[in-house]
């Protein structure tokens, strides 16, 4: 089982070394172009690349890649308005960018041999607190300082609040590490399930003409696995956009 | 004990908790298809909230399947 490590596929190596400071020293800045960096810079021109392609021509009956577009971006717009309001669509551009870049970075992830970005957690961390700075900058920018009571719930008796208000809090500040590690964890947990059944098939196989029968059924888990990990990629980045909207409607709206 | 030991009996108990997430993903489910049965013309516009649901729900499961992997593989 030594050439079938399902972690390895997570590993992180440079492309292209690019240290900045004194490296005799230890003190070097890393900004090395890894393995990561080329599939996010991949995932951002596809989908860049998408939109605008699928706008460019401008017709009014649209061609059918015209129509791919226009469906994602009235998808995301009714998500986003039903959940923010029409004051929340000012952050359209914001949560568009967000579903279709974290829907890229999984799919892409789904290749053989290509690297996922959203499997490590400090990619899904720097986009959930990118999601809750958003918002608590915004509140704070908009309300002012009633952006605090969206701790204080509407009729709550006032000898309940000194419970009430730090449950509140704590329940705020829980909201970017769930909505990063629900992504990442998803991710990771599909991507070494894939690995731990594709070394099954391995496994088996090496065994002769009896074990090659016997490795049908791991390669069959193995197809059923991937397409539950496709509806996953899909369902993740959806369920972050959706989570961004609602936290979103909590800064644009900050009475419970 | 043996720390490599201790990891492991601790990986298998974390797994435990995905027998809860089982259980809130099959609720939400079977009272999606009893509510479908029951009213068939509502049931297509429901269809966006039981994914979001079963997203939510599974992703406990996972929270649980990730303790037993950083058991295994990181700590």
């Amino acid at each position: 089982m030594a050439g079938t490590d399902p972690i390895h596929q997570f590993v992180i190596y440079d492309l292209f070394p690019i240290h900045i400071g004194d490296e005799a020293a230890g003190t070097a800045l890393n900004f090395s172009f890894t393995n990561s960096a080329l599939f996010m810079v991949v995932a951002v021109v596809l989908l860049t690349g998408f939109v605008t392609l699928s706008a460019s021509r401008g017709a009014l009956v649209p061609s059918r890649f015209q129509l791919a577009g226009e469906l994602m971006y009235t998808f995301v717009a009714n998500m986003l308005r039903s959940s923010a309001g029409k004051e929340g669509m000012r952050f359209f551009p914001f949560v568009f960018s967000l579903f279709g870049f974290v829907l890229v970075a999984n799919l892409l992830g789904m290749f053989p041999y290509f690297f996922t970005v959203t499997s490590h957690i400090i990619v899904t961390a720097a986009l959930a607190l990118l999601v809750i700075s958003v918002v608590i900058l915004y509140g704070f920018f908009r309300h002012g300082f009633k952006f605090l009571k969206l701790f204080v719930p509407a009729g709550v008796p006032a000898y309940v609040l000194p419970i009430v208000v730090p449950i509140e809090i704590i329940s705020f500040l829980s909201r970017p590490i769930s909505l990063s590690v629900r992504l990442f964890g998803n991710i990771l947990a599909g991507h070494i399930t894939l690995k731990v059944f594709s070394g099954f098939v391995v496994s088996l196989g090496a065994l002769g003409a009896l074990g090659w029968m016997g490795a049908v059924l791991p390669l069959i888990m193995t197809v059923a696995i991937s397409a539950l990990e496709l509806l996953v990629a899909v369902v993740q980045a959806y369920v972050f956009a959706v989570l961004t909207s609602m936290y979103l409607n909590d800064a644009v709206h900050p009475s419970h | 004990m043996d720390v490599e030991a201790a990891k492991m009996i601790g990986a298998g108990i974390a797994t435990l908790g995905m027998a809860g997430a089982a259980l809130g993903v099959s609720n939400i489910f079977a009272n999606f298809l009893s509510g479908a049965l029951r009213n068939p013309s509502a049931a297509p516009s429901q269809t966006g909230n039981l994914i979001f649901g079963m997203a939510m729900t599974e992703a406990l499961g996972i929270f649980s399947f990730l303790v037993a992997l950083i058991l295994l593989f990181v700590a």
